[in-house]
């Protein structure tokens, strides 16, 4: 079917092209002055630029080449909508509160706030065995995945999904556990790639997985879209304990599950013995810009000679970093709160009608943030079904995974963003396995959607 | 038997350096305990429910690195006994001068603004995501005009940060792990901590208190808080903070001079730890940059922590110039600049735009207001200790005072003193081997605590 769109897709040798780089001052005078300290050789091992950067600079790029185009960004996965009230106004409040006396305060735990800790615990992981203590608070999990690498160390052996968002990777190379790229296929010597994709359903054959110490999982996944169900993740605690190994389990987008898949390794009975959660509020509450996220490290967590994980940690945090902003905090609490929740995301909703989705929904305070964006995806999936493309995801997460198949995603990328100004994130961006697929995320103003919708019918049809 | 417990409670007991955390689940090795018979034991130091001896396990090997570190991190340590003080005296009031924390409220116009954003952030025209990762651009150029004015730092080379603790962990990540470093001794321990992190130390050596491969530079009263570098080996990095935690020392143009020379000459890079810059008194220079030639050698490191009571809203900054590269000719911005994309996500906007206010005409004053009032109270701790005959340090250009207790643990002396006047301090050997016989006394606090501190102390040591 696919067959019949204007694209031309030209399959490249190399999987991840050659990019321009961010622009910094390259200065190659040999006259100049060189220290004798040799550039860390883990960075020199880096392909490319960090994947999100390289968008935002494409689209910089157009940008210029475009004045008068009206882009519409699906591409990095940035929040749109506008903070709660409730959850605004008590960080305004708790900053004000700074400049008093008895308001002010200085540091706080490095761990986190023990409200935040306990709130944390109670929402997410009620039931769960999971206590505040075990809640370590952050500045966002993409921080938090490289504090863990430092805990970690360079002596580890990492497997992640395939494709994945990209940190997992790139924070394992800086941090020294991998060796160089493999120049063909892209991936990096000593990781294990858990390849992902519609013949499997979106989850790894574990019985064909290698073993490695830490096994990075996540789900709901950036950029598939796919939520692991309670089986998958069984089996996934089953390889971890057979193998010795941990999991760092990456949640940032369960709060968009639909279908009642697993919202927290926690659920699945063994797990703590074996698994790290990574969370954030980013996707939850809009705090991309704010910077709130948590580590859950389970108190059961050993190393192989006995030591507790959650120690270890402990100890990077104290050390490395010294807490999240005590104002983003508050905000944070103030999401958890009974108020703050219910605006910013509730359970499961059923599909709106069809009629809902056309009309531009007028009060935004009906809609929770996490429902708001799911409604854009719901769009979205209807607009490339519509088109005859197989998109997958957009059910459990903020993000569609459509197939070109054939195609260089880069090619694909490029195509898009020249005839309709719409960025997205080329597939391959997110590993070697994301070759033939586009990354289109859910974020945006509700217009903003519905134009891209009608740009993509438009050059498709 | 006898000889084995002996070995094990002096194993236990806080000696001067070492001290355990309230967390430490380690065990005593063997080779810890020397032995006079044939009998061996280990000895967990904590008690623990036979269950754990059958608990799961994974198969991944702890990081070695992290079981170099002898305990836990210094301040936590503090804490941990302020808080086991509070609880055995309910009814003292204890006074903290120990953990550089602020107390003063932060400035209305600084605040204000951190309001307003909160408030914007929920309008949709105001609303804004992710930010760049290297900071806001108007704040980037208001840093670099503010602290940087004529010295050639710009825009493009101010990274900014949740605060220079997280700084110095992401430069050490930059760096990597096959790089040495040297540190003054005493130092922020977060240096040395995050070295052993990284992998770039071998093993504590209990009996000089010091992490093999690292070279630690000797400040003390005799060379005026200054090393001497004819003595210091190379090293690939030096980190050097000036005005100095804990000594309160401020290098000189002369000796930043001389820094500067001796990195050019080893081909090292200064990591430059300026978070006390305001607190200068004197003409010694607020930044390393203002020595020629330092933009070749040298990166340099701050943060709102201490003049904007930014110590809970995290917000800082590391200025890399372009004239800094690697043997190789490539530019160390460049490299941070990807571990910034990819190991942070950019400091909270909301914290960024309480640091516009910080560095705008109305905001600097404020700050030098707050920078005044902390010095002040460093004044009323330093006559303090001259009255009581003590030999007195720093205190001048920066807001501690380190204090002299001539042959004595400074363990013990922070115990009594916190026992005497439940007042809390921080041992100097928490900062190195070279903090040995001293204190330092932090000068953040509200003015009348400081005042009551120093009638206590006066009691004390009368």
């Amino acid at each position: 079917m696919y067959t019949s769109f204007a694209f031309s897709f030209m399959p490249y040798k190399t999987i991840l092209s050659p990019r321009a780089s961010i622009t910094t001052q390259d200065n190659k005078n040999a006259k100049d002055y060189r220290t004798k300290v040799s550039r860390n050789p883990t960075l020199e091992k880096l392909q490319y630029n960090y994947l999100f950067p390289e968008i935002s600079e494409r689209e910089a790029q157009h940008a210029k080449k475009y004045p008068n185009a009206k882009i519409i960004s699906l591409g990095i996965g940035d929040t749109t909508e506008p903070l709660p009230d409730v959850v605004a106004s008590s960080m305004a409040n708790y900053a004000y509160s700074l400049s008093t006396r008895t308001g002010y305060r200085g540091y706080g735990a490095e761990q986190g706030s023990k409200d935040l800790r306990e709130a944390i615990a109670e929402t997410f992981y009620k039931d769960m065995g999971i206590q505040g203590a075990e809640v370590f608070v952050s500045d966002g999990a993409q921080c938090d995945i490289s504090r863990l690498q430092m805990l970690f160390g360079s002596n580890m052996s990492i497997a992640v999904q395939d494709p994945i968002f990209p940190a997992y990777i790139d924070s394992s190379v800086i941090i020294g556990q991998t060796g160089d790229v493999e120049q063909g296929s892209g991936r990096y010597q000593n990781i294990e790639y858990m390849r992902c994709d519609p013949h499997n359903n979106f989850f790894p054959n574990l019985s064909k997985t290698a073993r490695t110490d830490i096994i990075f999982f996540c789900s709901p996944n950036n950029p598939t879209g796919h939520a692991a169900s309670w089986e998958q993740l069984e089996q996934l605690v089953k390889l971890a304990q057979e193998n010795g190994s941990i999991i760092v389990y990456d949640s940032a987008y369960a709060v968009y599950i639909t279908d009642g898949s697993p919202r927290s390794i926690y659920e699945i009975p063994g797990a703590k013995k074996v698994a790290i959660e990574v969370s954030s509020f980013s996707k939850i509450a809009g705090f991309t810009g704010v910077r709130l996220g948590w580590t859950v490290v389970p108190k059961e967590l050993l190393y192989s000679n006995g030591f507790p994980v959650i120690n270890d940690f402990n100890r990077i945090i104290c050390t490395c970093f010294n807490g999240a902003s005590r104002i983003a905090q508050a905000g944070g609490l103030a999401s958890l709160s009974s108020e703050g929740f219910k605006v910013s995301f509730r359970p499961p909703r059923v599909i709106l009608s069809e009629r809902l989705l056309n009309t531009h929904i007028s009060s935004q305070a009906v809609m929770s943030l996490v429902d708001y964006y799911k409604s854009n995806a719901e769009i979205l999936l209807e607009t490339f079904e519509s088109l005859g493309l197989k998109a997958y995801g957009g059910v459990n997460a903020p993000y569609l995974w459509v197939h070109f198949p054939g195609s260089n995603s880069w090619d694909v990328f490029n195509e898009i963003l020249e005839k309709t100004h719409i960025i997205t994130v080329p597939g391959s961006g997110f590993g070697p396995a994301g070759k033939e697929y586009i990354r289109v995320t859910a974020f945006g103003h509700r217009e903003n959607i519905l134009e891209a919708a009608d740009r993509l019918r438009s050059l498709l049809l | 038997m006898s000889a084995i417990l002996q070995n094990v409670s002096t194993s236990l007991s806080a000696s001067t350096s070492t001290f355990l955390g309230h967390n430490n689940l380690k065990a005593i090795k063997p080779s810890h305990v020397s032995m006079a018979g044939r009998m061996s034991a280990v000895v967990k130091c904590v008690a623990s429910p036979s269950a754990e001896k059958t608990a799961y396990k994974t198969n991944v090997a702890r990081n070695e690195n992290l079981a170099k570190l002898q305990a836990g991190y210094l301040f936590p340590e503090i804490a941990r006994r302020r808080n086991a003080h509070i609880a055995k005296n309910p009814d003292a009031k204890v006074i903290s001068l120990g953990i550089g924390d602020t107390t003063e409220p932060i400035p209305e116009v600084i605040t204000s603004a951190m309001s307003k954003r909160s408030e914007v952030l929920s309008t949709v025209a105001g609303y804004s995501g992710y930010g760049a990762e290297q900071g806001e651009q108007k704040l980037r150029a208001a840093i670099a005009s503010t602290y940087y004015e004529g010295l050639g730092i710009e825009e493009h080379d101010i990274f900014v940060s949740d605060g220079a603790k997280s700084d110095i962990s992401r430069l050490q990540v930059l760096f990597g792990s096959n790089v040495t470093m040297a540190v003054q001794d005493p130092s922020y321990p977060a240096y040395v901590d995050s070295s052993v992190i990284l992998g770039q130390t071998g093993l504590f050596q209990k009996d000089v208190e010091k992490y093999a491969n690292i070279e630690y530079m000797k400040c003390t009263t005799e060379n005026g808080f200054f090393p001497d570098l004819s003595t210091v080996r190379r090293t690939d990095i030096i980190f050097f903070c000036s005005p100095n935690n804990p000594t309160g020392s401020a290098a000189s143009r002369e000796q930043l001079t001389k820094l500067v020379q001796f990195a050019k000459e080893n081909g090292s890079i200064i990591v430059y730890d300026s978070a006390y810059a305001m607190y200068v008194s004197d003409d010694s220079p607020r930044s390393i940059f203002e020595i020629p030639g330092a933009k070749e050698v040298a990166l340099e490191v701050s943060s709102f922590s201490k003049y904007a009571g930014f110590t809970g809203v995290r917000l800082g900054w590391t200025a890399i110039p372009k004239e800094l590269h690697y043997s190789d000719g490539f530019p160390v911005a460049k490299d941070f600049n990807r571990i910034v994309c990819t190991c942070f996500n950019g400091a909270s906007n909301i914290a960024q735009a309480g640091g516009l206010a910080c560095v705008s005409p109305e905001g600097i004053t404020a700050m030098h207001e707050v920078v005044g009032f902390y010095k002040e109270n460093t004044a009323i701790i330093v006559d303090t200790f001259n009255s009581l005959g003590f030999k007195v340090y720093g205190g001048k250009n920066a807001p501690y005072v380190w204090v002299h207790f001539p042959g004595r643990s400074s363990w013990d002396v922070f115990s009594e003193i916190l026992e005497k006047t439940h007042v809390v301090t921080t041992p100097g050997s928490g900062f190195g081997p070279g903090g040995e016989g001293f204190v330092r006394v932090s000068a953040f606090g509200h003015r009348e605590n400081v005042i009551e501190a120093c009638r206590r102390f006066k009691e004390l040591y009368k």
